[in-house]
Formats: C-alpha cells, structure tokens, sequence
C-alpha cells in the first residue's frame, strides 16, 4: 500500500509542478492584455478629464475661432459626415460589385488569383500613399480640387479592399446548398446571386462597411495630402439645396475640415486651453469610432439570430 | 476487389416492371471526370417514366455523382467533365450536349438534396420560388400552385395557416417535404433525391417514403440511398453502383430477390460494403 501512497505522491509533486506554467502564462497573458487596455483607458481617461468640459450644445454648434472657449468643431463635424456620406457612396457599390464578381462569377483561373493577392495587399498600403495617388488623380488631374468630393473618393478608396474582403466572406459563409438549392430550380447565376446571394450577405457586409467607415473616419495623413484646411469658419452649402440639377451637388465639390485635422490644428497651438478644446474633439472622434463598431456588432447579432444554416 | 465484370442490365420482364413501363430517360456510356479523376465509368441504363429507380452502393461508389448528371449540378464547378448521354424521353434530348442550357434540364428535372436546404424567406416563398424564377407574378395564380404543392407534398395541413413564417421553424422533416413542395411546384418531369431521409428521424422517413410511393403516379422519380430497406421499400427498379460502375439494374424485387451477380447479392445481404 505504501508503494501506491507514493506513486501518489509523486504523481501530485509533478501536476503542481506543471500547473504552475499555467499559472506563469496566465499571469504573462494578462500583462500583455493591459498593456493594450490600460494605455487605451488612461489615454481615455485623460482625454475626458481634459475635454468633457469643454463639451456642452455650443462645442458643437460653434466654428473654429482665434479664442478658445468660443472655439467649436461645427466645420469639422458636418465635414467629417459628409466626406464620410461620399466615402460610403463610393466603397459601397464598388466593394459589393467587386466582392460580388470575385466570389460568384470570376473563373477561377491565375488572372483572378492575382487579382485577390492584389486586393488583399491594398489593405495593407500606407494611407499618405492614397493621398499621394489622390492629390495627382483627382485634385489636379480630374480637377475635382481641395474638395469633399476629392476626400470621399480617397477615403473611399482607402477602406474598397475592407468591404471587398467583407463582402467575400459574407458570401463564402453561405452554404453551398443554399445556392445550389437555387441552381437546382432553374434560377440564372444573376437570380441567384440578387435573389440569395446578396440579401443573405447584407448583414455580414454591412459590418464590414462599418468597420471600414470607422476606419476612414479617423484618417488624417490622406486628407492632410490631399489639402483639407485646417481653419474654416463656413459651411458648404446644404446637400440638395441649390439650383437642380447642377446646385444639387455644389456641396461636393466644397473646400472641409475634418474631425482629426480639427484636432490636429488645436493641439498645434501653444496655449493650453486649445489642447482642451483638442481632447473634447478626440472624445467626440472616439465616441463617434466606438458608436460605429457597436453598431456593427449589433448588426452581426442581428444576423445571427435570423439567419442560421 | 471483387472482379467486375460487364454489368448486366436484365432485359427487364414485363411482369416485375409492370406492363408498359416505357422509357422517360436513358443514359448512354456515360463517364463523368472531376478533373483527372473518374468518377463514372461508363454507365449505360434506363429511367422508367413514372416509376422509382434507387441507385444503391456503399459510399463513393458514384451514385451522388451519377443522379447529380441528371441536372448538370456538377457545370457549378470547374474542371468537371461528362461523356457519353443521357437522353431525355419523348423529346429526344440529350440534356448532357453542351448545346442544352443547364437551366433549361433544370426546369425540366428538379431536386431535393440530402440536408433540408430551405432559404431562409417564408414557407410560401421557398414554394413559390421556382415559379418566381420563371418570371410568374400573378398572385392568384402563384397561390393555386403553392397551395398544390404543398398538398403533393403532404404539407399543407401543417402550414396553411402560417404561410409568411420563416421556413426555419419548421421541423427538419417538415422542411424537407417544403423542399419536395418547392422542387414539385414546377411541375418537373423527373424528380431527383439525394438521401432525402438520412438527416431525419425514423418517423419523418416514414412520411417522405409514404409521400415518394405517392409521388410516383405523376412524376418519375429516381432517388439515391445508402439504406438497402428503403430501396426495397420505395422504388421499382434499382441499380447497384461500385466504384463507379453499375453493377446491377433490375426491377427491386429481382436485385432483392434474385441479383444475377454475386457482389449484388453480398451487398445486399450485408456481406460486404
């Protein structure tokens, strides 16, 4: 009996001596988890201790001024929204369209093969990159200026592969029986991609999109390239408020601030009071950010509940 | 391996097929390759019209591949190759000629698949989705039609008074007799099941081998199963695959009964596969 009492014995020597790795990479993980959530909360943090004062009705409804407490992001917000009106204009139907071809309809051949390498990498392509392609394109080469227009198709482009890849994997979670459910009656590739394919897909891309705007919304190397001012005390004009058909658009086509460069020209300024103003701007960005990605998680919960293949 | 040699295709008799049993569709040497690889050899036999055939045979031996030909599923995919024919009765047409629209042999043959496979939109349009896809609007007609084939399917009673629910809440056994409804809406020539029973419970079986028996006297069915009983149970004629090949066809009560050939009868009897 006392040889078992000991092989007993050693048996618990050893697991305590193996669950204390456990203990060690849990310990090691969790370090490595605050490093990323406390930096985040204590740049929150300051960020509301600064700035939550300064947030009241006429933060927002005032334009940008030499004296900091009238200062206000009225320019920078209504900028921000609707470059991010033209950014989702531009990234929606072309992200779907190319999402839609590469997944349903491209032969599977090295063409396309290339094609998707090329997407994934443009994922990957520094923003100042589209800025630069921006400021040769479209500011001087299809003359579309300093403009709306100019920054919603940059930062439309900049999020394109985001949405693509949403798109594809939105599609690629469909069931292959679903669709060949719909082959099997008869229905054309198109049928089955607008009466299946795409509605079922919706949700997945809409997330995607989501993330993507939260994205591009934050963005400020590109529209500094392309030549958003960093001081502007007017409005564009109302989107659909001009003479039709040419007025209808006159807003596009308006010089903008944006959120980030609002902030990025107060925190430049020496006086500290700006650098409040700048913390209420960036809280304002970070609520806007972090509203986006809730949304996208409450769509993706949505989705699941559903639909379930 | 067991030797395989010619398979036999009895001249079937008069009195186990019934009296007149003509054909609604033949297949004529017909190879099919994924890629490199071949999947059928060379398989040559008929489809009576308004009768069931069953394809039996342990797993991969081809039955899948060979009733998924039927509807030209495998052109979905790349690198997939037919030879040979499978003609379709009266009109003559070999549905396999890359001449044929695929969606034209699929209006024609319809099919239901081994795992219920409803779309997520309502009962009526999962029905009416075939109709829909051939460009019908009219409401009251759409209606007639659904409601006829809800009753084919021996679902009717079930649903009739929650048409606008999801397909998903009904049960599997129930979304596979909508997935029947929705294949026979179209009013196809020749009905395909790929194990239309292996996902659900015995009961549900029971109902959709009660309703294939039923089935029969309007459209000719050909069904592919891994269950011997339900061979014998539900169809007229069967044929035994292996690897590829076709083995045996007969009418169901001679390969049960009877097979001419040795490995017929070992599969049947449970000695091998």
């Amino acid at each position: 009996m006392s040889e078992q009492t000991a092989r007993l014995e050693s048996m618990r020597v050893l697991i305590t001596r193996h669950k204390r790795w456990d203990l060690v990479f849990a310990v090691l993980g969790v370090l490595a988890l605050m490093v990323g959530v406390l930096t985040f909360v204590a740049l929150f943090t300051q960020m509301v201790v600064e700035g939550a004062p300064r947030i009241s009705w006429d933060f927002f409804t005032s334009f940008p001024s030499r004296k900091p407490d009238q200062a206000g992001i009225l320019s920078a917000w209504v900028g921000s929204t609707l470059v991010m009106i033209v950014t989702a204009a531009t990234a929606v139907p072309l992200g779907i369209g190319a999402g839609v071809y590469l997944e349903e309809y491209a032969p599977k051949n090295w063409m396309t093969d290339l094609i998707e390498i090329n997407v994934t990498n443009l994922a990957g392509v520094p923003s100042i990159v589209y800025g630069l392609l921006a400021l040769g394109l479209f500011v001087y080469g299809l003359g579309l200026g300093q403009s709306i227009l100019t920054a919603g198709l940059t930062l439309g482009l900049l999020i394109l592969p985001v949405v693509i890849v949403a798109t594809r994997e939105a599609i690629r979670s469909i069931p292959a029986v679903i669709r060949e459910g719909a082959y099997a009656l008869g229905a054309t590739k198109w049928q089955t991609t607008s009466h299946h394919i795409l509605p079922y897909s919706i949700p997945g891309i809409m997330t995607g999109v989501i993330i993507g705007m939260a994205r591009a919304i934050g963005e400020t190397a590109p529209v500094i390239t392309i030549g958003a001012l960093t001081f502007i005390a007017f409005l564009p004009a109302a989107p659909f408020s001009g003479e039709p058909p040419a007025g209808l658009f006159e807003w596009v086509m308006s010089p903008f601030t944006v959120m980030p460069i609002q902030m990025f020209n107060w925190t430049s300024r020496p006086e500290a009071a700006f650098h409040h103003n700048a913390a209420a701007a960036g809280l304002v960005l970070v609520v806007m950010t972090l509203s986006m990605n809730a949304l996208a998680i409450y769509i993706r919960y949505r989705l699941r509940k559903t639909i379930k293949w | 391996m067991v030797g395989t040699p010619a398979p036999v295709i009895a001249s079937v008799t008069a009195a186990a097929a019934g009296p007149a049993a003509a054909a609604k569709s033949e297949t004529k040497a017909l190879s099919f390759y994924y890629g490199a690889f071949q999947a059928l050899k060379t398989i040559s036999m008929p489809i009576y019209d308004k009768k069931v055939t069953a394809l039996i045979g342990p797993s991969g031996c081809g039955k899948s591949t060979y009733l998924r030909c039927f509807n030209r599923m495998h052109d979905l995919y790349p690198g997939n190759r037919y030879e040979g024919q499978i003609m379709l009765y009266p009109d003559n047409t070999n549905i396999l000629n890359p001449a044929v629209d695929p969606i034209e042999v699929r209006m024609r043959i319809s099919m239901v698949f081994q795992k219920p496979n409803p779309f997520p939109k309502s009962i009526y349009e999962n029905v009416a989705y075939g109709l829909r896809v051939r460009g019908e609007r009219k409401r009251a007609l759409l209606d007639e039609k659904v409601e006829d084939a809800l009753r084919g399917a021996a679902l009717w009673e079930e649903v009739k008074n929650r048409l606008g629910d999801l397909a998903f809440n009904l049960s599997g056994g129930q979304q596979q007799r909508l997935c029947i409804a929705r294949a026979l809406a179209t009013n196809p020539e020749i009905l395909l099941f790929d194990e239309p029973t292996s996902a659900l419970d015995p009961i549900a079986t029971a109902s959709i081998e009660q309703l294939i028996a039923e089935l029969k006297e309007k459209v000719t069915i050909l069904i592919v199963t891994h269950n011997m009983q339900q061979a014998a149970r539900v169809s007229d004629y069967t044929a035994y695959m292996y690897l590829g090949e076709l083995i045996e066809f007969d009418a169901t009560d001679t390969i049960f009964i009877k097979p001419k050939i040795k490995q017929t009868e070992d599969y049947i009897t449970g000695r091998f596969g």
